[in-house]
């Protein structure tokens, strides 16, 4: 089972990334075999619809999860279309949430917000 | 004969000056092109109002014709568009109707429909027709409605006043487009100049014919005077800051028909602007 989060360096010891649609990477992490894969955002800079791109790139990696600390409208939008869950990160540390998370701990997202 | 009146920021008085130009002519039209917090008609309080509603194109995918190419979520730069699964997901609002998905769709599966963005009405108040733009909130743009304002005072060849939406950016390019004239309206501060000299740059950049009125004009320094005198912007009239203007225009009334006085300060000022314009005309009929 796989596992998006937005973090801000491309390395686990770094932080989780306050924004979703402008995160600099997303921390794929592989919950079996402990496997971390970084992906650039290629959304990061765009002008608008930042969110649904990115959203698009974490459809697209085949996760099971999104662990997020916010999350705008459209993007949980083709989020949820995929069927992918987002929970909602309890602190900035990667490893903090990964556990939680393991540990069955994080609760889901239900607040999105607009723009 | 079209006269714009625009200014850098909101609150300048745009609205006092174009209700007032508007109602000091004889025979005008008045255009609110402030689509997103529309007033004019609030002071006109138009009659005899008919409606039409402004549309867009949006693109919609048939699922039987799509395979999942994925050239248009590629290529739509506003990310409008997301394919999910075995599906293509539209966001309608933030969609800019640039049509460019539908053109390279392989399969041809990508068809547009009209999505309502907002209306325009048109109505009259005593010997103005007032053609307001109302767009619905949320929506991405506003240009298609001051294009919609345009084509509905075409046949009109009387003197019209464009009420513009504060600022310089697209929305305000398209109001004046078509304008022999702009009148910029700048407040006595900092801030005024500031924001007047963003204005002024953009009708130096589409090189129209323009004056500043000076608004809500106190004792002491000018800011915006002294950008006018450094810069040698011709300055079309001073509006004093003043109790009784303001009064009889916070209750929505229009000063030039409520008192002698106002409607004499705007007939003064409308013959400065006329003048001005017929002097372009001249030049430009030289060239």
């Amino acid at each position: 089972m796989k596992i998006a989060i937005p973090v801000d360096h491309k390395n686990i010891e770094s932080s989780v990334c306050i924004s979703f649609g402008r995160t600099p990477y997303f921390l794929i992490y592989n919950i079996e075999t402990k496997e971390s894969n970084f992906l650039e955002n290629s959304a990061a800079n765009s002008q608008g619809g930042a969110g649904i791109k990115a959203a698009q790139t974490v459809v697209d990696s085949e996760v099971y999860a999104l662990l997020t600390p916010r999350c705008g409208e459209n993007a949980a939008e083709v989020i949820n279309a995929a069927g992918v869950k987002i929970y909602k990160t309890i602190s900035s540390s990667i490893r903090d949430n990964i556990t939680a998370f393991e540990e069955r701990k994080l609760s889901l997202l239900d607040d999105t917000h607009a723009g | 004969m079209k006269i714009a009146v625009l200014s850098g920021k909101g609150g300048t008085g745009k609205t006092l000056i174009s209700v007032n130009l508007a109602s000091a002519a004889k025979e005008s039209v008045y255009i609110d092109c402030d689509v997103e917090e529309p007033n004019g008609h609030l002071f006109f309080k138009p009659e005899n109002i008919k409606t039409e509603k402004v549309t867009i194109k949006i693109p919609y995918a048939d699922e039987k014709l799509c395979t999942g190419c994925r050239k248009c979520v590629n290529f739509c730069m506003f990310h409008a568009l997301a394919y999910v699964g075995t599906k293509l997901m539209v966001f309608e609002e933030i969609c800019h109707s640039c049509g460019g998905c539908v053109l390279l769709c392989p399969e041809k599966a990508l068809s547009e429909k009209d999505k309502v963005i907002g209306e325009v009405q048109k109505g009259t108040s005593e010997t103005v027709t007032v053609i307001t733009g109302m767009l619905n909130p949320g929506e991405a743009s506003g240009i298609p409605i001051i294009k919609k304002l345009f084509s509905c005072s075409k046949a009109d060849n009387k003197s019209t006043f464009i009420d513009c939406p504060p600022g310089s950016a697209c929305i305000v390019m398209e109001s004046i487009q078509d304008a022999d004239y702009c009148v910029l309206v700048a407040e006595p501060t900092l801030f005024g100049a500031h924001n007047l000299n963003m204005v002024y740059d953009l009708v130096k950049l589409f090189n129209k014919p323009h004056g500043v009125v000076l608004n809500k004009c106190l004792e002491g320094e000018n800011p915006s005077e002294k950008l006018c005198k450094e810069k040698g912007i011709r300055i079309l009239g001073k509006i004093p800051f003043d109790s009784e203007l303001g009064t009889i225009n916070s209750n929505a009334l229009i000063s030039a028909r409520e008192s002698v006085k106002y409607k004499n300060m705007f007939s003064i000022l409308l013959q400065d602007i006329i003048r001005e314009v017929q002097h372009e005309a001249a030049i430009n009929f030289k060239r």
